[in-house]
């Protein structure tokens, strides 16, 4: 009979820490999205109580975001850098990341460190010169720039993660599969990897949001407004001076956020698979 | 019919004794190898080392935005110029700060989040969904939400605190209705810490987790039919098997926060004055508003030789660690 009742209590307690973890993670957001149907009237109202809606729920603020200002620009901007920059990181991490597992011998078994030093080198270590060269290239103020440019940030964090993940495919799988008769290339394409999608998708959901979330490079490279993404356009075109159009700021957030959110949360197992073959790669020699 | 096959032989023979050649030389690990991390390499070679190399050299040089030529050397001019800032000493000040909070507290709240997470329970699912949340807005984005949380007039925490008898005339908050908190200085900085820690603790938790998971089975459950209690086993064995993964995970968190200006650019602005500065939205503030890239270059610069130093040395290490 105790032992049922300290079993329930620890159930208790496990529910208990659930859901504090999440109320901390979602509570800034979910009253962001309260705020987004909020009346005007009774938002700058200092006695109103923030949590509920004594005036009834307002759409204007919605109405106005995509109305009125240029945010379906920058969401259409953020989506088409986020796809090419995925296409660009695909394109040249996961071959890299399989020649690193396979192919480059000696030299690649310690190229996890190597990497992890060249995601080292931060953004803002490289905005200025990136500036220069994009000025040069003639890309600068054009969505243009940051297809280029971001990839800096995704190749190396996605060729770390992918490289765990084939070293984690058994090599007997490719040699199996050239002994069929696969050529090398073939082995790679059709059997090891289908085994990587995993991990392909984590790198995916991490290169479109990172092509999202950079600042600086969004700020400096792009100063026209209609060639600007939403983490640069959002602010400027929702905060003007001292006005700061709350609700359709929360709104911009959580269109944003909600999205981005569930595909993190679906490819959650997959995101800690990554990593659990990442680390063991970066952080011992085989 | 069969003369025009036979007209074409050669040259089709010739192609697809090109193709074999090609084929057969892929069959080579080397070349193989090298054709497909080729184009990697060349891209950061092109986009990561050149730039780096080039910030470098802007930051021996007296180059401006009106006159960007890097054409003459003014040694560590810009480095000793930097240091007599106000605004720098202030930057290089908070960033240490922010970061060593920020890691202080991911280290905390990820091995506890890991504990929870590590665990089965009813809708896991959608805990994972909402719990990845803030990381996956934008940093910009997530600022402004937290920018209006912290609203110095209608903020919902100061509201909240009023009702609960804690801020407000008579109360141990103080006599004012809000606590201004991006209006003061170590508010402030707390505040940019608290949203920085907020945003990556998804991060790190998935890093951290994926730690624990590795953890095999048998040993925890060898611990607890020894009889140690929860705590015990905790302290004794996940902790420590833990603390090769937790170092990657400080090491992500750290370059993430050190190298983010957006969020302090929204939430304070680097104020009040230049007391909530940091170093990467004073090297833009210096760099590119007023125009300097050779100090602008020469404060991104400025952390770097330690940050390299502080992850090998982490690196190495949680290598050691993890050999043990």
């Amino acid at each position: 009979m105790s032992r049922v009742d300290s079993r329930q209590l620890r159930l208790m307690g496990l529910y208990t820490a659930v859901v504090l973890l999440v109320l901390f993670a979602i509570l800034p957001i979910a009253y962001a999205t309260l705020t987004i149907f909020k009346k005007d009237s009774e938002l700058f109202n200092p006695a109103a109580n923030p949590f509920f809606f004594e005036q009834g729920p307002t759409l204007n603020h919605l109405a106005f975001l995509f109305g009125k200002t240029q945010f379906p620009v920058f969401l259409w901007n953020s989506a088409v850098i986020g796809v090419l920059v995925v296409a660009i990181t695909l394109l040249l991490s996961v071959p890299a990341a399989y020649a690193l597992a396979r192919l480059t011998g000696r030299w690649g078994e310690s190229s996890g460190m190597a990497i992890f030093l060249v995601y080292l080198i931060p953004p803002t270590l490289l905005f200025i010169p990136l500036f220069r060269i994009v000025v040069w290239l003639g890309v600068a103020n054009t969505i243009w720039s940051l297809v280029l440019v971001l990839p800096t940030i995704t190749v190396p964090f996605c060729t770390w993660l992918l490289l765990g993940f084939f070293r984690s495919i058994p090599r007997e799988l490719d040699e199996a599969a050239m002994l069929d008769g696969h050529s090398r290339f073939g082995a790679f394409r059709r059997v090891v990897l289908p085994q990587a999608r995993p991990g392909i998708g984590a790198c995916v959901v991490f290169a479109f949001s990172l092509s999202l979330s950079n600042f600086i490079y969004s700020v400096t490279f792009v100063t026209e407004s209609a060639a600007r993404n939403i983490s640069a356009g959002v602010p400027t075109e929702l905060i003007r001076g001292d006005v700061y159009f709350w609700p359709s700021l929360m709104a911009a957030t959580a269109i944003v956020a909600i999205p981005l959110g569930i595909a993190y949360g679906l490819l959650f197992d997959y995101l800690v698979r990554g990593f659990q073959s990442a680390e063991t790669t970066a952080i011992s020699e085989k | 019919m069969t003369t025009t096959t036979a007209d074409r032989r050669p040259a089709a023979s010739w192609r697809s004794d090109l193709a074999r050649r090609i084929s057969d030389a892929l069959e080579r690990p080397h070349a193989l190898g090298a054709l497909m991390l080729g184009p990697a390499v060349l891209y950061v070679i092109a986009f990561v080392a050149v730039p780096f190399f080039i910030a470098i050299a802007l930051s021996v040089s007296d180059a401006t935005v009106g006159d960007p030529r890097i054409d003459s050397f003014v040694g560590l001019r810009n480095f000793l110029a930097v240091t007599q800032q106000e605004g720098f000493q202030a930057a290089l000040r908070n960033s240490v700060i922010v970061t060593i909070i920020t890691v202080a507290g991911i280290i905390v709240l990820s091995t506890v989040a890991v504990e929870i997470l590590a665990r089965e329970f009813h809708g896991k699912r959608l805990v994972q969904v909402l719990f990845m949340m803030p990381w996956a807005m934008p940093v910009a984005l997530a600022a402004i939400t937290w920018l209006w949380l912290l609203d110095s007039q209608f903020s919902p925490i100061d509201w909240v605190l009023v009702k609960l008898g804690l801020l407000g005339p008579g109360t141990p908050l103080g006599p004012s209705r809000h606590l201004y908190y991006l209006g003061r200085e170590w508010l402030g900085l707390a505040s940019v810490a608290f949203v920085d820690i907020w945003r990556t603790l998804p991060l790190a938790t998935v890093i951290v987790l994926a730690g624990r998971l590795s953890i095999p089975r048998e040993r925890l459950e060898q611990a607890q039919i020894d009889g140690a209690g929860y705590f015990r086993v905790l302290f004794r064995i996940i902790l420590p098997a833990l603390a090769p993964v937790l170092i990657v995970a400080i090491l992500f968190t750290a370059l993430l926060v050190i190298g983010e200006m957006s969020s302090v650019e929204l939430l304070t602005r680097g104020g009040p004055g230049h007391s909530g500065q940091v170093l990467p939205l004073w090297a833009y503030i210096k760099g590119i508003e007023s125009g300097d890239l050779g100090q602008g270059a020469a404060i991104s610069l400025f952390l770097f030789p330690v940050l390299l130093a502080a992850a090998i040395v982490a690196l190495r290490f949680a290598f050691r660690l993890n050999r043990d």
